[in-house]
């Protein structure tokens, strides 16, 4: 990989999800790829995590502004949805991230239903749904039966 | 069966049967999403605000995939706003199911519901589809409407097991939009070309799945399922009851006020 194509790829990387600020594209698993071509233009393919989901737009915004800021002026941003994104595709970084910023990482989407959902707080596992749609959709809102506290877990999907 | 709304005698759609079969779908999810979009701040509380919202924001990304990709097989240069904002009624090729009024609560759940449990099956085989962008969009759509599914058929349960309030409400909500219901399943020139050609599915061998759905959920809540034969169609070849223009009123306002415009 060339030194160009790999400085691009790591500053579409670092770019934040916009309602999620504390975690990447990369590690929410939405980067699918980044190429460069001679003339020194990039072209970055993102998949949205839903099919409407607000933030893919901002995504965009963001990942032009910084390979701007970086030097690279020619880029072209491609959504692809197939294969389509899966809370799998979330790096452990990210599902520790989120997990510290109070929300409560997916499961596997294999192992389900063995799987309590622990509250980000206390680590307790007799939380209760009180919404399966939280903030956004891809959030349900659950609140914890020990230590009472609200917080959103990041459905499998 | 008696089948109302599709006039005797009446010519074939007149249009690619590969456009309209992404426009008829494409319509479905954009009007049932203005649909639940009205609810956004009249939610019975916070929390179904939020989830309304949401469910409306799902259907209205999977309208924008097919609308785009219904312009780009039509190939005449129209793009998802062009297709949802410039488009008169009888143009819109939605199921009537969609366009229903969201009456109380419990009406908007029995359509939800009458929808989702539809729009699994559905999606779940157009992910084979030989049109791959449908195919992806499909992909994509299935695992949000499994919990839309989730979400209206527990409120069915839940309204239609609760108190006598609500389960006469819960009644009276699927009673109202049954009819609607039997227009998912007809066949049309527009369905026999798209099953021959692998870009969609026979919509009679997506009931099976849909009744047992239904018929469960039912038993659960407690509910009654209708016995009513009759089915009001339309919708599909651009006949549709007298909400729909009302909608359209709404939604497109302002392109057809400031054609173009954008902020």
């Amino acid at each position: 990989m060339s030194a160009v194509k790999v400085d691009a790829r790591r500053v579409a990387a670092s770019v934040e999800d916009p309602e999620l600020p504390f975690v990447t594209i990369e590690e929410l698993g939405i980067l699918r790829e980044v190429e460069t071509d001679a003339d020194g233009g990039v072209t970055v393919t993102v998949t949205p995590t839903y099919s409407g989901c607000p933030a893919t737009e901002v995504i965009r915004d963001s990942i032009v502004a910084a390979l701007g800021a970086a030097g690279f002026h020619e880029v072209r941003v491609d959504t692809v949805l197939s294969p389509a994104w899966t809370t799998d595709d979330i790096t452990p970084e990210g599902r520790r991230k989120l997990e510290e910023g109070g929300i409560a990482p997916p499961r596997d989407l294999a192992a389900v239903a063995g799987q309590p959902i622990l509250c980000p707080r206390c680590r307790s596992d007799s939380a209760r749904t009180v919404s399966e749609y939280g903030s956004t959709a891809c959030k349900a809102l659950m609140v914890c039966e020990s230590c009472g506290e609200p917080f959103d877990h990041f459905k499998e999907i | 069966m008696t089948v109302s709304g599709v006039p005797q005698g009446m010519p074939r759609v007149g249009m690619d049967p590969h456009f309209a079969y992404l426009l008829r779908l494409g319509d479905d999810n954009l009007v049932v999403a203005q649909r639940l979009g009205e609810w956004i701040s009249r939610g019975p509380d916070l929390e179904e605000d939020i989830a309304l919202g949401n469910i409306a924001l799902d259907h209205l990304g999977v309208a924008r995939n097919l609308l785009t990709r219904a312009g780009e097989v039509e190939g005449r240069g129209r793009d998802e706003d062009d297709l949802a904002m410039q488009r008169t009624e009888r143009e819109f090729l939605n199921l009537i199911l969609c366009e229903q009024p969201n009456g109380d609560f419990a009406q908007t759940i029995a359509r939800q519901f009458f929808l989702d449990a539809w729009q699994v099956p559905l999606w779940e085989a157009l992910s084979s589809s030989t049109d791959t962008q449908l195919a992806g969009i499909a992909q994509k759509a299935v695992k949000e409407a499994r919990y839309h599914l989730r979400h209206s058929e527990t409120w069915l349960v839940r309204l239609g097991d609760g108190t006598d309030e609500s389960h006469r409400r819960m009644q009276a909500g699927v009673d109202r939009l049954w009819r609607y219901t039997g227009e998912m399943f007809l066949v049309d020139e527009v369905d026999e070309e798209a099953v021959a050609s692998g870009l969609g599915v026979e919509p009679v061998g997506l009931r099976p799945r849909w009744d047992e759905t239904v018929g469960a959920a039912f038993g659960r809540a407690g509910l009654e399922l209708p016995t009513d034969e009759y089915v009001r169609a339309g919708g599909r070849r651009g006949f549709h009851g007298e909400h729909l223009g009302h909608l359209l009123a709404d939604l497109q306002w302002m392109q057809r006020t400031y054609p173009g415009m954008s902020w």
